[in-house]
């Protein structure tokens, strides 16, 4: 079994189809990404993966559990949600860092607050050792991957002064705290001022080297077409054209996708 | 009566019109983010009727709501039940009314601040609550690590403005017999025929207000540190 498979997605909002029977699968440590113009359901599908809306029917399956079935995830209590929507990452287009908070502690808040979960329910002799271990291992984790994305000189600025490029690194290093086995991307280049990209770019590009899976819906045709193992084109809502970078951006079949390639590539 | 004595005696009036201010803050600053909560709660039934009574409240005078809560028992259950009779003010009439008053306060006040806590948390980009959602919070966790304190921050500045106002709304609490900086000033220039007591009181409520905004300025400087998306 595939290590993430989506079948037959669904979406309405109102009478319109967002999402009309999606099904796609990618493998452990592959890149996917996702093109299409704008409106064609990316973000949405993007948003269904990780449970910021729920699909009207279909189901996903993670390392083959079933974390969600559009019969009955509406039914679950918040605390099941977070366990399975935890399988996932999310870095945004608009970045979203918490403005209140320095670098590191964007990477740290939610981490820590998890961390304190799960020791509670220890017993009581163990916990303060736990937490205090704990709480170590998150900082050198945090360190490590403002290390990795080039901002460890940073730690202790406020998001308000860092530029865009290195507000969107801070947030892969902080999806990455969570240690996701998918991390999903969207559109992660489309809020920066083009010289900005690059270095943004790169960072996804060395996650990828160190074998993380990744769901990126991106208008980075250049990037899609050299770090990703499988591209899906969407339009309207479906699928109409997946397979190898080389197979659509070189071998395009569907006239909507040599449309809105000699477009998007001119 | 001198200076020294006049003032002496408007200190003793402005203390009871501190502790109406001061209580009256600390118990609708948290009662007007419950209502806020309230106001835009999934629930319907919940979220009408915390709009109506906001509704209510915001649209009749604070004047009137201050005779209905201290007037409001008696008429309601004969002159036996009057507010000053209740049991746990001893027959201490002055506690009585200054709870009545405190009470009316609190709630026109907790209504006012709703209304600018809605604005304040509808104004913080969705995105902040789903950044917290993907790192897997709970609704809990993100509102009061995340977004709470972003609120307090665009809010300062009505907050400011409301809380000035307050101080000098005190003052209407005399209508209801609470003997308030006014009340006593009053009652001076009634039994020496001084009038200038009664313009003194002014300075009293300039000192004050000049504390307060101070404090808000600070705060304001304190939460400059960072800048909201």
């Amino acid at each position: 079994m595939a290590f993430l498979e989506i079948k037959n997605f669904q979406k309405f909002f109102d009478k319109n189809t967002v999402l009309h029977d999606i099904s796609f699968s990618i493998e452990k440590g592959e890149v996917l990404a996702i093109i299409g113009s704008s409106g064609s359901g990316k973000t949405t599908l993007l948003r269904c993966m990780n449970f910021l809306t729920l699909p009207d029917s279909g189901k996903m399956y993670v390392n083959g559990e079933k974390i969600l079935d559009a019969e009955t995830t509406g039914h679950l209590s918040e605390g099941e949600l977070r366990e399975s929507r935890l399988h996932f990452g999310l870095v945004f287009q608009q970045f979203n860092l918490f403005p209140q908070y320095t670098v590191l502690g964007n990477l740290l808040l939610a981490p820590n607050l998890y961390l304190k979960e799960v020791v509670a329910k220890l017993p009581k002799e163990e916990r303060s050792r736990r937490l205090t271990e704990g709480t170590a291992e998150l900082e050198s984790k945090a360190n490590a991957l403002l290390t990795r994305v080039g901002l460890s000189n940073r730690a202790g600025a406020y998001p308000c002064e860092l530029s865009g490029g290195q507000k969107q690194r801070v947030a892969i290093a902080r999806a990455l705290m969570m240690s996701p086995d998918i991390l999903c991307f969207d559109e992660p280049t489309s809020a920066l001022d083009p010289e900005l990209t690059g270095e943004v770019l790169s960072v996804i590009r060395g996650l990828k080297s160190s074998d993380s899976t990744m769901v990126v819906v991106t208008h980075e045709m250049e990037f899609a077409r050299n770090v990703a193992d499988k591209v899906i084109f969407m339009a309207n809502g479906i699928i109409e054209e997946m397979g190898t970078p080389e197979e659509i951006f070189n071998h395009p079949k569907s006239g909507l996708l040599k449309a809105f390639l000699s477009k998007a590539l001119d | 009566m001198s200076f020294w004595e006049v003032t002496q005696e408007l200190f003793r009036g402005f203390g009871v019109t501190l502790e109406l201010f001061i209580l009256t803050l600390v118990l609708a600053l948290p009662l007007g983010l419950l209502f806020a909560l309230g106001s835009r709660s999934r629930l319907r039934p919940l979220r009408f009727l915390v709009r109506g009574f906001v509704y209510i409240i915001r649209g009749t005078p604070l004047m009137l709501q201050l005779l209905v809560v201290t007037l409001g028992p008696g008429i309601l259950f004969g002159t036996q039940h009057a507010l000053t009779r209740w049991k746990c003010f001893n027959g201490n009439a002055n506690l009585a009314y200054f709870c009545g008053a405190l009470l009316a306060f609190v709630i026109n006040y907790a209504c006012y601040f709703s209304e600018i806590y809605r604005g304040g948390i509808d104004n913080i980009p969705k995105g902040q609550w789903e950044a917290g959602q993907v790192l897997g919070m709970k609704k809990s966790q993100i509102f009061f690590r995340i977004i709470l304190l972003q609120v307090v921050k665009s809010i300062l500045a009505p907050i400011s403005n409301e809380t000035v106002t307050l101080v000098k709304d005190t003052s209407l609490a005399r209508t209801v017999s609470v003997v308030e900086v006014i009340y006593a000033a009053d009652r001076i220039t009634g039994h020496y025929a001084l009038i200038w007591p009664l313009f003194y009181t002014g300075a009293f409520y300039l000192v004050f207000n000049f504390l307060v905004t101070w404090c808000f300025t600070t705060a304001e400087k304190r939460l400059s540190r960072f800048r909201l998306e």
